[in-house]
């Protein structure tokens, strides 16, 4: 088992060595401070969506309104954060308050989450639109002082990926309270018989995904600057695609956080090291489509030998 | 459920069947938007309704089928499989008349290879269907891009007439719609191979162990909703005149959404055909509703979410009384 789990978190982990590799080859100057930035750049917004979407599938939901989420939240940091920082604060507590309270729901009644969030999509996107119809809003100052800041050594992208993947590893994998949370998706009923309320740890749950999803939100306004309501719509399936990449299941509660992150960073990559190979733009869609293939396909030989082991 | 009934009145028989909820929600959306119009304009809001809800039908039973072979049975490539079937169909035409049948022949032929090649990535490579469709659609994405070419061909004049003419004062569409539901329905309810594909939707373990052969059955299945998709997107390139890579962007939560608002149990082995046919027309009717209410796209989209979840809290406590 130890075997296995080791072998878990190398597959996205090599994944993102070979591309980087293939990458610096392709375009050496990309090794170096400045190169890396850009790489990365974009990858934090992506890496806590993907963390968000984990939260959900670690308790065997499945969330598509992260996306719309995201965006929603990028518009509110665009403008109320913005013009009356106290305000936005506030509309932002409520969106995570609303994200637990759709836990609690879709456990209490026991309703398909892959309807509700449906349903949640098109509502965030509506309150998005509603709050700015045309692209537009600004980043406040200290946001993007804070996404743009020059740390020695590494580029903020690297740090900020590793500050992510190190605090959600000792929530989720190390702490007791994450432990139970895992449980829900591994065993619902052993939680519920030892005592615990798996309403309230959904609501946790998804409560953790609407924070994380917050936070992705206001780093893509800190990076952009500005937001539309349709900013973020593609991080639902970019979101679902790093945790599986990053080595987590559907079911079963088994979620890295570590890989998640390792995931978002790897899809990331793959979009600048297409740029670099000159692939004509008609194809660039379909190879990411043919690089997640590719490591997936990796993943079934990993899981293979995990089985033999 | 269907032991029972026979002893139920009328009423509560037909209260009892999941798919009249969708109707019912349908035939109040449509109330709604006449009571604003003092029931101007009847007619031509049913006709509308039918034409558009014909597509989220067709591809919502595609999507029905595949929902109903169990817990993470999905398929996200419905837009990208539209929108390369169309492409490639009105490029092969390319307007010259009478090719019909040639361009549909090609647009079922995509539809097939599109799902032999998703199934083959979940069956071969075992990827979870969610994944494997999505990586599969930004391939089959690219493939229109790249045959494309930003042209926008015109559908064979024929075509197009076909596509938005009308037989019984019922859009041809939704004929089409029609029929292929009829035929969804028989298999599902009087044919062996409906049979299986519930049993292994209810419990795959149980299903192969009674001599079910699930893999065949997951492999029609998975073809038969690119075929559908492929369909749609043939005839929604003609009746729109002409195919646009984005065509099939709004199909993919439309047809999750009719599967589920019709009443199929999310997690499969359950399904529903009048009912996603019910859903079809529902989805058109509260936006035709909310757009005469004069609501802008903001507040008509929370008010579509909001009225989504709705049903669902609402069919699931049905489900729970009974």
């Amino acid at each position: 088992m130890s075997f296995f789990s080791r072998y878990r978190i190398l597959l996205p982990v090599i994944s993102l060595a070979v591309l980087l590799a293939a990458t610096f080859y392709m375009q050496p100057r990309a090794m170096s401070y400045f190169g890396l930035n850009l790489l990365f750049n974009l990858a934090v917004p992506i890496a806590l969506a993907t963390i968000a979407q984990m939260m959900i599938l670690m308790v065997n939901d499945i969330d598509l309104s992260i996306g719309a989420f995201v965006s929603l939240v990028a518009c509110v940091t665009a403008t109320f954060l913005n013009d009356a920082p106290l305000l936005g604060l506030l509309i932002l507590a409520a969106l995570i308050l609303a994200y637990a309270a759709m836990g609690a729901v879709i456990d209490a009644l026991e309703l398909p989450a892959i309807v509700v969030t449906l349903g949640m999509s098109f509502v965030w996107g509506g309150l998005a639109l509603f709050i700015l119809p045309s692209p537009g809003g600004a980043a406040p100052g200290w946001l993007r002082t804070l996404m743009t800041v020059k740390p020695p050594l590494m580029p903020m992208a690297v740090v900020a990926s590793i500050l992510i993947a190190f605090v959600t590893h000792m929530l989720i994998i190390r702490s007791g309270f994450g432990t139970v949370l895992r449980g829900v998706g591994g065993n619902a009923r052993a939680i519920s018989r030892a005592g615990l309320s798996v309403t309230r740890l959904k609501a946790w749950a998804y409560g953790l995904a609407g924070f994380f999803g917050v936070l992705a939100g206001m780093a893509l306004v800190g990076l952009t600057t500005a937001a539309d309501a349709n900013i973020a719509l593609r991080y639902t399936l970019l979101s679902i695609a790093g945790v599986i990449l990053g080595g987590g299941e559907f079911t079963g509660g088994k979620v890295s956080p570590t890989g998640a992150v390792i995931g978002a960073l790897t899809l990331t990559l793959a979009a600048s090291f297409l740029s670099f190979l000159r692939l004509s733009p008609d194809w660039q869609i379909g190879s990411q489509g043919a690089i997640l293939i590719l490591v997936l396909t990796a993943r079934l030989i990993f899981s293979r030998k995990g089985d033999a082991a | 459920m269907s032991t029972q009934s026979a002893s139920r009145t009328p009423l509560a028989v037909l209260i009892s069947r999941p798919w009249i909820w969708s109707w019912a929600a349908a035939a109040l959306a449509f109330a709604a938007t006449l009571g604003l119009t003092s029931g101007r304009g009847a007619g031509e809001l049913a006709y509308a309704a039918l034409s558009f809800g014909a597509f989220a039908a067709i591809v919502g039973m595609g999507q029905m089928l595949v929902i109903t072979l169990g817990p993470g049975n999905i398929d996200l490539s419905v837009p990208a499989t539209m929108t390369l079937a169309a492409t490639l169909a009105l490029r092969t035409m390319g307007t010259e008349p009478g090719t019909a049948l040639y361009g549909l022949v090609i647009a079922l032929a995509v539809g097939f290879c599109v799902g032999i090649a998703n199934f083959a990535l979940i069956f071969l490579l075992r990827l979870p269907p969610i994944i494997a469709t999505l990586a599969a659609s930004l391939i089959y994405q690219s493939i229109a891009i790249w045959s494309n070419r930003g042209l926008r061909i015109k559908p064979p004049e024929g075509l197009a007439e076909f596509a938005t003419g009308r037989f019984l004062g019922v859009p041809n569409v939704a004929w089409v719609a029609l029929v292929l539901a009829i035929l969804v329905w028989v298999l599902l309810e009087r044919l062996t191979w409906g049979r299986w594909l519930l049993a292994t939707g209810q419990n795959q373990r149980a299903a192969r162990l009674a001599g079910v052969p699930v893999e065949a059955v997951r492999a029609v299945t998975y073809v038969s909703v690119a075929i559908f998709a492929a369909l749609a997107g043939y005839l929604l390139a003609s009746f729109s005149g002409g195919a646009a890579l984005n065509m099939g962007t709004e199909y993919l939560l439309m047809s999750i959404a009719v599967v589920v608002i019709g009443g199929c149990s999310v997690a499969g082995g359950d399904s529903n055909v009048p009912g996603v046919w019910g859903a079809a027309l529902f989805m058109f009717l509260v936006v035709s509703m909310l757009n005469s209410y004069g609501t802008g796209a903001g507040v008509r989209n929370v008010l579509t979410g909001t009225i989504i979840i709705c049903i669902v809290i609402a069919a699931s406590t049905r489900r729970a009384r009974q």
